[in-house]
């Protein structure tokens, strides 16, 4: 053998690890998470990307252009609303390091209303534009604002989802480690659909009407 | 909203119709009928032996990462042979009909294929052998090996990889499906844009395509997360960064590719639903749509992808090569820093697949010289291989013979790679079969690693070695049946025949077409040997039958565990005290695999919600694909609320007491195998009790 690229274990070192800790499930599932949102993180690069190729009087095939169809004072009071709604959801944080229930239901609450007023506001917003003629369909501008802002949207909606199933388990089982680790992944999902409202209001609404 | 579609269609079963049963075609009859043969015993054994109920009981609910591995790589093995059939069709289509005067057979005009039939076959072909074959079999290999290599008990998420499966395996049930009702895309695996868009693809074969990729890239992205999750978690104390076994490294370069790439690829195909479904305008060729953003988008995913396939196949040419050379691998940070180079320059090469598409001379120049670069690391790779083997003590056991098969074929395909990169040849070659045999010159590197990893773990997961003597032949007629197809294709394509053609305009070709037609048929012979070798292993299992470590000269963690691998792998977490941790205990005279002091150990229990996961997302893919409304909507529900439901169950686990555990490894010192089979039990059964 040309050459032995380990030296020997010697009498004194351990061989194995008994009663090895197994991985704390809380940073495990924290971890995976994180995880999970950066492929998230990536669905909507893409989007973005797709938004900035197709973001040309040109795409807008004669029909409604970017500046017709954003109206950036609504989306601005959107915009209020789901950092009020993280806000809510923070305090329900604050809630489970004191260990107290009732805040935390309280605070999810109040953030679920917030979300709803959100996508509330959202709807009325597409409805509007789909009754003056300006339909996903009508241009491939139209389709990636349309698809963009859905896409943010649907997020919210299973956030909300979500955030009522944790109302009944806090209520039902307390702060078990499963319980608390869906909070804490919960919090990171409800910030992340925020910081991506942001970048939606930044170049679709703001860039959109003001150029 | 909804696309208005001309034809029929009603509530109940959408735009299924009798009439979309091909029976008509005898060939789509003749596969009905060869996978009813193939179906039948296997069904009729299973009930013969009242096997199902263990079949449910122990794969169909099973958590455990080397069961979901295993049934991973059988999926895959299957959906090869499919694929490989569509191979044989394609080549036998061309030779066949090969200039004005070839004839006609059945329903074609030249040949023994119509050209939409044709158009169907190597788009399938394409699909299944990329992301149903052998990206499925990788990810059974990182399945099963990795958790074992780095000292776990499982993987992070046990119950979400069982969901990585069943949602894979729903995407390869639809592709199977599309073979007998309707039809499939008939626009490449690639899904050229504006052909799949509806005016010009209305049927139903595109939308097969576009979900049956959707779910498994859905799969693909939910165990990558798993499997990177595993490796920074849950290695075994003393395993650093730098004493993983290199096809940890691998799998995690492979992974991190697989996180960012799939969502992208899942974007590209939502945006084309929405043009298939809702009308909208991405890709349409009017109406601001805009063609380049679809392959733009696809091939962000498509180069990744490449990397994908390839890394996992050179991490196990990593763990071959040193073992059957008696040596460390050489320059293994090196090869590290190459293989995470690899995995970042996956991202920046994607337009070299369409230099044609006038990007311009400044953009082709950029992603020319980023392709170039990949030839740096890879380079590296080879050397650091040819290095490991020098001065190695050679054994040329079947395992090897793949691994340096793959050497000399990542040679070739490397070249021709580096050549393509130039873009003056790449509009010289472009869409000739040139550019189809390089990369199926790649693609082979990573098939012959599967099968070196087949050949190489087979013996550690079912407890018996497969059979030297046919796997010998199996790799030396699948090498001359290599050569024979592709030399031929890469002077087909500097001849100038183009790509994807039902009917070749120049009978000069015969020729070489015939000599590709032999290597296929050199092809079919190592299928027999590969079906030979399986009934015979299997038939003398007890002969070959062995215990811990069958090479003798393997050096990593998975090699210390009982054979075949109890379900909880290690009874007690061995600690690693250096790079190849066990080639280290053998040196030292620490083979012994009872550590002693057992403990109790606690592992999730089985479920059959992964399973139903999968079923519902084929109900939810099937009812989209025929517009069947209420099955897509109640198949999401489902979906939604079987998720919903199971976060309410809290599922302690089953524990396997300390006594138990020692009398399975006493009965292994005593009988060389692990002779007390235990498993978790299936939770969902203690509802009904």
């Amino acid at each position: 053998m040309s050459r032995t690229a380990h030296r020997l274990i010697g009498p004194e070192e351990p061989l194995w690890a008994p009663h090895h800790p197994e991985a704390d499930p809380v940073s495990l599932h924290t971890l995976g998470f994180w995880l999970y949102m950066m492929s998230d993180a990536l669905i909507f690069a893409a989007l973005f990307a797709a938004y900035a190729v197709l973001d040309h009087p040109y795409n807008a095939a004669g029909g409604p252009q970017i500046s017709d169809v954003v109206h950036p004072v609504a989306a601005f009071i959107q915009t209020v609303i789901i950092f009020t709604s993280v806000f809510a959801y923070s305090l329900a944080m604050v809630g489970l390091k004191a260990g107290n229930r009732a805040f935390v239901i309280g605070g999810l609450v109040a953030a679920v209303l917030l979300g709803a007023a959100f996508l509330g506001l959202e709807l009325r917003d597409f409805a509007v534009l789909i009754a003056e003629g300006a339909t996903p369909d009508r241009s491939g501008l139209l389709s990636v604002f349309f698809v963009l802002v859905a896409t943010h949207g649907i997020h919210m909606v299973f956030g909300i989802l979500w955030m009522l199933v944790m109302i009944v388990q806090v209520a039902m089982k307390g702060f078990t480690t499963a319980v608390v680790t869906r909070l804490l992944n919960l919090r990171i999902f409800w910030m992340f659909q925020a910081s991506i409202w942001v970048c939606v209001f930044v170049f679709v609404y703001l860039n959109g009407a003001y150029r | 909203m909804l696309v208005h579609l001309q034809g029929a269609w009603n509530p109940w079963l959408g735009r299924l119709t009798l009439s979309q049963i091909p029976y008509h075609s005898p060939i789509v009859l003749g596969a009905f009928a060869f996978a009813l043969l193939a179906a039948a015993p296997i069904v009729g054994l299973m009930t013969y032996y009242q096997k199902w109920g263990y079949l449910i009981r122990e794969w169909i609910t099973t958590l455990d990462h080397k069961k979901i591995g295993v049934m991973y790589i059988i999926i895959g093995l299957v959906m090869l042979l499919r694929g490989f059939i569509d191979g044989i069709m394609i080549r036998t289509q061309q030779l066949l009909a090969d200039g004005p005067r070839s004839a006609a057979h059945l329903q074609a005009v030249h040949g023994y294929l119509p050209p939409f039939h044709f158009d169907q076959i190597y788009s399938s072909h394409g699909t299944i052998m990329i992301i149903f074959a052998v990206t499925v079999v990788l990810t059974g290999f990182q399945n099963i090996i990795v958790p074992l290599q780095i000292g776990a008990r499982d993987m992070a998420f046990p119950y979400l990889n069982a969901v990585s499966l069943w949602l894979t395996a729903a995407g390869a049930a639809l592709v199977m499906i599309s073979l007998f009702i309707g039809d499939f895309s008939h626009a490449g695996w690639v899904g050229i844009v504006p052909l799949t868009e509806l005016p010009y693809s209305p049927g139903v074969g595109v939308d097969y395509w576009d979900w049956a990729l959707q779910l498994s890239s859905l799969g693909t992205t939910l165990g990558a997360l798993n499997l990177i999750t595993t490796i920074i978690m849950m290695r075994a104390p003393g395993m650093r960064w730098f004493r993983m076994p290199f096809f940890t490294w691998a799998t995690l370069s492979t992974q991190t590719i697989g996180l960012t790439a799939f969502p992208v690829l899942g974007v590209a195909l939502a945006l084309l639903s929405c043009d298939r479904y809702l009308g909208t305008h991405f890709y349409t060729a009017g109406l601001g749509g805009n063609l380049m953003l679809y392959t733009d988008l696809f091939w962000i995913w498509g180069h990744p992808e490449v990397y994908f396939i390839i890394l996992p196949a050179w991490g196990i040419m990593s763990e071959v090569i040193p073992t059957f050379s008696e040596k460390a691998l050489f320059g293994y940070t090196v090869m590290v820093a190459a293989t995470l180079s690899i995995a970042g320059l996956s991202w920046a090469v994607w337009l070299h697949h369409f230099f044609t598409m006038g990007a311009g001379p400044g953009v082709n120049l950029v992603f020319s010289v980023s392709t170039m670069l990949v030839g740096i690391p890879t380079g590296v790779k080879v050397f650091n291989w040819s290095l490991t083997l020098y001065r190695g003590r050679l054994r040329f056991e079947t395992p090897m013979l793949w691994a340096i098969g793959a050497l000399f074929l990542l040679l070739v395909g490397g070249l021709t790679g580096m050549m393509l990169a130039i873009p003056a040849i790449n509009y010289t070659v472009h869409n000739s079969v040139f550019v189809v045999a390089h990369f199926h010159t790649m693609f082979l590197v990573s098939v012959f690693g599967i099968f070196a990893g087949l050949m190489y773990w087979f013996p550690k997961v079912f407890g018996f070695r497969l059979d030297e003597r046919s796997g010998r032949r199996f790799f030396t007629f699948f090498s001359l049946g290599t050569v024979f197809v592709f030399a031929a294709m890469y002077t087909l394509g500097l001849m100038g025949m183009t790509r994807r053609l039902d009917y070749l305009y120049n009978p000069h070709w015969q020729a070489l077409l015939i000599i590709q037609e032999f290597g296929i048929f050199l092809y079919c012979v190592s299928v027999f040997y590969f079906c030979k070798m399986i009934y015979v292993s299997i038939r003398d299992r007890a002969k070959e039958a062995h215990g811990q470590d069958v090479w003798r000269t393997s050096r990593t963690l998975e090699w210390m565990t009982l054979t075949p691998v109890p379900f909880y792998n290690f009874a007690v977490i061995p600690v690693v005290h250096g790079r190849d941790a066990w080639a280290m205990r053998r040196d030292s005279g620490l083979t012994a695999t009872s550590p002693g002091d057992y403990e109790d150990i606690n592992l999730p229990n089985n479920t059959i919600v992964p399973a139903m996961l999968g079923a519902l997302a084929f109900g939810f893919g099937f009812g989209m694909v025929w517009r069947i409304w209420w099955l897509a909507g109640l198949s999401l529900l489902g979906i939604i609320g079987l998720v919903i439901l199971r976060s309410f169950a809290d599922d302690r686990g089953f524990t396997l007491t300390a006594a138990t555990v020692r009398r399975m490894e006493r009965n292994h010192e005593d009988t060389g195998i692990v002779t007390d089979h235990i498993s978790p039990p299936v939770a969902e059964l203690a509802l009904f009790q």
